[in-house]
This record gives structure tokens, C-alpha cells and sequence, in this order.
């Protein structure tokens, strides 16, 4: 357990949880504005790693595929809110769970009709392709540029949400949709701009995933699973909660991984380690969901929105 | 004490619908004669999957507990038929007793835990503990891990003789009818009453002196039960016990069943995983008759029929009908 080797990991796990983050995002504001809880964001994820596979392989810029993966997923999130999900936000959880559960099914079959079965692969763009050395440790360029991204979107969202009229309205939103609602504001609009939102961001983190994981039907769904642990610990609804507990959860989860194999040895015997090990680092987050759940049942940063609902 | 804890309305559709249904499933083995074992395996599935969804059903449709994790007491009760099959504990009973004990444990530890929470974050803490287990069953190596187990032979349960798929059939049927009764007997019963208030009224029933939590405690762990003896029942029919019993889509599914049949119906979840099963089963040839080249994709109409089905059906296929008690 080299320092070397410590701090490449809490970068990896860093870069994680600034992914989760991106994802995180949209599903927290969602369900603080709408009361809505999409399973199918996972699914957005996903189309957006795919648009950004298949524009990169056909015009070989990042930065278009990039663009293609945001605005596809943006757009699919929008038709999704205006056509099919509207009825939906009047519901109870159930429905919704359920629906969006279907939405899962048909998306992962989609994908597989048009892109096939199996997983296809996504390139490094060259630029970005190289390590960087720094404290004397090198890093690879790539997850270097997703942190960077990552934390970049985290304050353009702080900005937009605390500083500008729309983001008032979000969070009035969140808190008030009747009085926001008689005060004149469209919030079907408001509702549908807020999902689209969130559905680019999963997209934006479909795409910068794609080079790092394996762009496959399904693939949104752990990584949707780790998404909804964050914004339980972060507390339903909330931004600054979705930011920090994403974090934690990419660090403890990439920590465990690489760790426990090794720790678990030094207490138990090979074998039993061996086997222990990486069960055990999976379900370290999960531990720890259930552990805020049991001492805040509201997570770390309760808003009021999450709190009556 | 009577028989029925209600007087029953013969002529209703619904009654109608659960008699002849119950007649079906009663007469099935002979109907379709000595080579229609696929029929008979595949209508043992349908019951298990029943058996589950009523033990999802008395939380969900009556408790208005949702729990997104229930598939992993069907993994632990197939887990409690492989793992001691694997060193040569065949008796039934004992798979039976382990099964229900440990789910007893584990449901009493997850329940108190995640009951603290309500409405999504109650869904997620049940999906996270779910996802927990299914980690575990992934790391036993010795027991197959990833792969599964297979089970050599099913469970011994001594005079009562499972090895043909006829006698394990009406296993599986006679379980399915004692859970019907019972969840209706309870739903009526005073503790019914109190489970279903809750639901309804969580503060006034809190306000009527009822220690709510404790109460939806007892039905939560008495739900995770009859979810393991139907993996139990699952290990024996499939002869093998796998984590994939345990993944959250399975869990999804059995939500599908319950809401399908019609959410707090007692009958509902028999009639909803006839409909979901038999589905999934004539999707694929359907799809393969009409577009042949997409025939792999069936799920894709799967997918949209469960949309659909959270979106317009809203009391479910059963649920639809009119009531069948005085």
C-alpha cells in the first residue's frame, strides 16, 4: 500500500464520484421539483454513452461527440417529460417506480436493436491520451479532464441555482410549486427545462464515461443504483447534499475495492479474505446508506422538499 | 371460528374469476395429460412467482410499504436448499426451518432499519439492502458465486415425495392457497385493520395509540417469509439457486405482479403473475411471427407493456372487478 498508489486511487475514486455527481444532479432536482423518482435515468446515461460513441467514431472529435451525447440525451429527456412521463407527476412512488422500471426495459432493448448486443468500444481522444505528473505522481490525462469537467459543472450549477432567475425558481419550486404556480410561473415548463437539465447531465456523463467503462445495453443500471445511494445520503433534493455524498460514495467505494482485499488479509486467513474481500467492499456504500439512513433518516442535507414528501 | 372470515358474494366477477382460476390450477397436471411436462413446470413457476408477489402484496397492497428488495428472502430461501444440499442435507424440513429463521433474522434487522424511513427512501433502503445480499451470494466461491449452484436432487421431505414435477406442482399450489387464506384472513383480522389504517392514516393511527412501527414490522417480516419458502420452492423446481433470485429486476417484477393483479386485492397477485408469466412467455413467439429478425427483443414490448400498466391500469387486472365479499 504505496502513498503512490493511495493517491492514484483517491483521485480514481474522486473521478467517480464527480460521474456520480453529474448523475446525481439531475435525479435529486427532479425528484425535489417533481416528487418524481426516474429509474430510468440510468437508461439516459446510457443513450448518452451511446451518442457519444457512435458521433466520435463517425467524426472523430471529442468534443462533437461530447456535444452529440448532451443534446441527444437533453433532447430524449425532454420528449420522455412532455409525451410520456407528464401524467406520472401527480402519482405516487409506485407508479413511478414502476413505470420508469418499464422505461429501463424498453431503452437497454432499443439500444440493443440499433447498436447490437455486445459492448462497443470508445477511444481516449489523442489529446487527452498521455499522463500528467503531479507531486511527483503521474495521473492519466483523461480522468484528470473528467474531474475538471465534473467540477466545473458542479459550480456552473451553484451558479446557475443560487444566482440567476431561473434557478430562484427551481428552488422555489422545489419548496412551493402551488404558490410558484399561482405566482404566474409556467411550471410545466419549469418542470420540463429541470428534467431536460438532468437528462443532459446524465448524458455529459455517459459520454465521459464511455473510454473508461464498457458502452453496453445496461450499463446505466449500477451505475444508476450507486446514483440513487448518493442522492439518498445527500438527501432527497438537494444539490450541495448530491455534491458532497457523491464524493464520499466514489471514494469509499474505489478505497474499498482497491483496500479491502488486502485489509481483510491481515485479520482473516487467505482464503477467507479472498472470498470476503471484494463482497465486502461492494457493499461498503451500501453499509453506509443504511448507516445515515438509521442515524438521519433524511440525509445529510435534508431539504424541506425531501423532508414532507 | 368460521371458515371464511367474510361472507362471500358467489355471484361477483371476482368471485367468479378466483373460483375458476383456483379450478384451472387445481385440474392443470391432468388437462394437459402425461407429456405436458413443460406445462407443468411452467405452471409451477407461476405459482412460486404468486407465492412471492401475495408476500410482497401484504406489505404493498396493505401496509403501503414499498419494498424494492423482496427478491433477496427468494434468494436466501433457494440459498438454505443449495448450500446445505451441497454437503448432503437433503432433508426438506431442515432447508424449510433454516429458510424461515434466518429470513426471520434478516427480515426483523432490515425491517427495523429500513422502516425507520417512508415512502422513496423506505424503496431505496430495501433495494440497497437487497443489492448487500446479492453482493454476498456473488463472493460465496465455494457455493458458485457468480454462476449459481446447482442442486443435485430436491429436498426430502420425508412421507411427502417431491421428486416428480407433478407432486412438487401441487406443493407449490397447496402453498400458494394456505398463503391466499391466510393474507385474507389476516387483512380482515384486527391486526389487518391496524395494518391498513396505517397505510391510509399513518398520524391518526399513531394518534389512536397503535404502535404503528411495530406493527408494520411484524407484517414486514411475516412478507419476507412467505418469500423465502417460495425460494425454497423455487431451488426445488429449478435444481439450482443462483444470485440472479436476488437482483433488483426480479424484485421489480414481483412489484409488476402485485400492481398488474391489483394492488390490495388478496387474490390480485395469483391473477397478476398468470398474466405477467404467460406474457413473457408468448411474447417471444409472438414477436418471432411477425418480425423474425427481432425475435430477441421481445423485451422491448415487455418494457412498454409494464409502462403502460403503471400508467392506465390503475386497480389492476383482478382489481378491476367487482368485489366478491358481502
Amino acid at each position: 500500500m504505496t502513498l503512490q498508489l493511495t493517491l492514484s486511487q483517491l483521485m480514481n475514486g474522486l473521478q467517480l464520484g464527480v460521474l456520480l455527481f453529474l448523475l446525481a444532479a439531475g435525479l435529486t432536482l427532479v425528484f425535489g421539483i417533481m416528487s418524481f423518482v426516474n429509474l430510468a435515468h440510468g437508461s439516459l446515461y446510457m443513450l448518452g454513452a451511446y451518442f457519444g460513441a457512435a458521433a466520435f467514431a463517425k467524426t472523430e472529435s471529442f468534443l462533437l461527440a461530447l456535444l452529440a451525447a448532451v443534446v441527444g440525451a437533453g433532447i430524449v429527456g425532454l420528449l420522455l417529460d412532455r409525451f410520456a412521463l407528464t401524467k406520472l407527476y401527480t402519482r405516487d412512488h409506485l407508479d413511478q417506480v414502476l413505470a420508469t422500471f418499464g422505461l429501463i426495459l424498453f431503452f437497454n432493448e432499443l439500444i440493443r436493436i440499433i447498436w447490437g448486443p455486445g459492448s462497443i468500444f470508445m477511444q481516449v481522444p489523442d489529446s487527452l491520451s498521455q499522463t500528467v505528473e503531479i507531486f511527483g505522481f503521474s495521473y492519466p490525462s483523461y480522468r484528470f479532464a473528467i474531474i475538471g469537467v465534473g467540477l466545473l459543472v458542479a459550480l456552473g450549477l451553484y451558479l446557475l441555482i443560487q444566482k440567476t432567475r431561473v434557478g430562484m425558481l427551481i428552488r422555489a419550486g422545489a419548496t412551493h410549486p402551488h404558490m410558484v404556480a399561482s405566482l404566474g410561473v409556467n411550471i410545466k415548463w419549469l418542470n420540463t427545462l429541470v428534467f431536460a437539465l438532468g437528462a443532459a447531465l446524465a448524458g455529459l456523463a455517459g459520454v465521459m464515461a464511455g473510454p473508461i467503462v464498457s458502452v453496453q445495453p445496461g450499463m446505466g443500471e449500477p451505475v444508476l443504483i450507486l446514483t440513487l445511494v448518493v442522492i439518498i445520503i445527500g438527501g432527497l433534493g438537494s444539490i450541495r447534499g448530491a455534491f458532497f455524498a457523491a464524493l464520499i460514495v466514489g471514494v469509499v467505494d474505489t478505497l474499498g475495492r482497491a483496500f479491502m482485499p488486502t485489509i481483510m488479509r491481515g485479520i482473516f486467513e487467505r482464503n477467507t479474505a479472498d472470498a470476503a474481500g471484494p463482497a465486502i467492499a461492494s457493499m461498503l456504500i451500501y453499509l453506509l446508506m443504511a448507516l445515515v439512513l438509521a442515524f438521519k433518516p433524511q440525509g445529510l442535507f435534508p431539504t424541506s422538499a425531501g423532508a414532507t414528501r | 371460528m368460521k371458515l371464511f372470515p367474510a361472507l362471500i358474494d358467489w355471484r361477483a366477477p371476482r368471485t367468479l374469476v378466483a373460483v375458476v382460476v383456483l379450478i384451472a390450477f387445481a385440474v392443470l397436471p391432468f388437462a394437459v395429460g402425461s407429456d405436458g411436462d413443460f406445462y407443468v413446470k411452467f405452471a409451477t413457476r407461476v405459482l412460486i412467482y404468486a407465492l412471492a408477489a401475495i408476500g410482497l402484496n401484504f406489505i404493498l397492497g396493505f401496509g403501503g410499504m414499498v419494498s424494492l428488495g423482496h427478491a433477496m428472502y427468494v434468494m436466501l430461501g433457494a440459498y438454505c436448499v443449495g448450500i446445505p444440499m451441497q454437503h448432503e442435507i437433503a432433508s426438506g424440513w431442515a432447508h424449510l426451518a433454516l429458510a424461515l429463521v434466518l429470513t426471520a433474522v434478516l427480515a426483523t434487522v432490515v425491517g427495523a432499519v429500513a422502516l425507520r424511513t417512508t415512502g422513496i427512501a423506505f424503496i431505496m433502503i430495501t433495494l440497497a439492502f437487497a443489492q448487500m445480499l446479492f453482493f454476498v451470494a456473488v463472493s460465496l466461491k465455494e457455493y458458485g458465486g457468480d454462476d449459481g449452484l446447482t442442486i443435485a436432487s430436491r429436498s426430502n421431505f420425508g412421507l411427502f415425495d417431491i421428486a416428480s414435477n407433478v407432486s412438487l406442482y401441487y406443493l407449490a399450489f397447496f402453498a400458494v392457497l394456505l398463503a391466499l387464506y391466510l393474507s385474507w384472513r389476516a387483512v380482515l383480522s384486527p391486526f389487518g385493520l391496524i395494518l391498513r389504517g396505517s397505510k391510509a392514516n399513518t398520524r391518526r393511527a399513531l394518534a389512536l395509540g397503535h404502535p404503528v412501527l411495530r406493527y408494520q414490522l411484524v407484517a414486514y417480516v411475516l412478507s419476507a417469509l412467505v418469500c423465502a419458502v417460495a425460494g425454497v420452492l423455487l431451488a426445488n423446481l429449478t435444481q439450482f439457486a443462483s444470485p440472479s433470485y436476488g437482483a433488483w429486476t426480479l424484485s421489480g417484477e414481483l412489484i409488476v405482479i402485485v400492481i398488474l393483479g391489483g394492488l390490495g386485492t388478496v387474490f390480485g397477485p395469483l391473477v397478476g403473475a398468470v398474466c405477467l408469466l404467460v406474457l413473457e412467455e408468448i411474447l417471444p413467439t409472438l414477436v418471432e411471427a411477425t418480425f423474425p429478425d427481432y425475435k430477441s427483443n421481445w423485451m422491448l414490448l415487455l418494457g412498454l407493456f409494464i409502462f403502460f400498466v403503471a400508467l392506465l391500469l390503475k386497480r389492476g387486472v383482478f382489481g378491476s372487478l367487482r368485489g366478491g365479499v358481502k
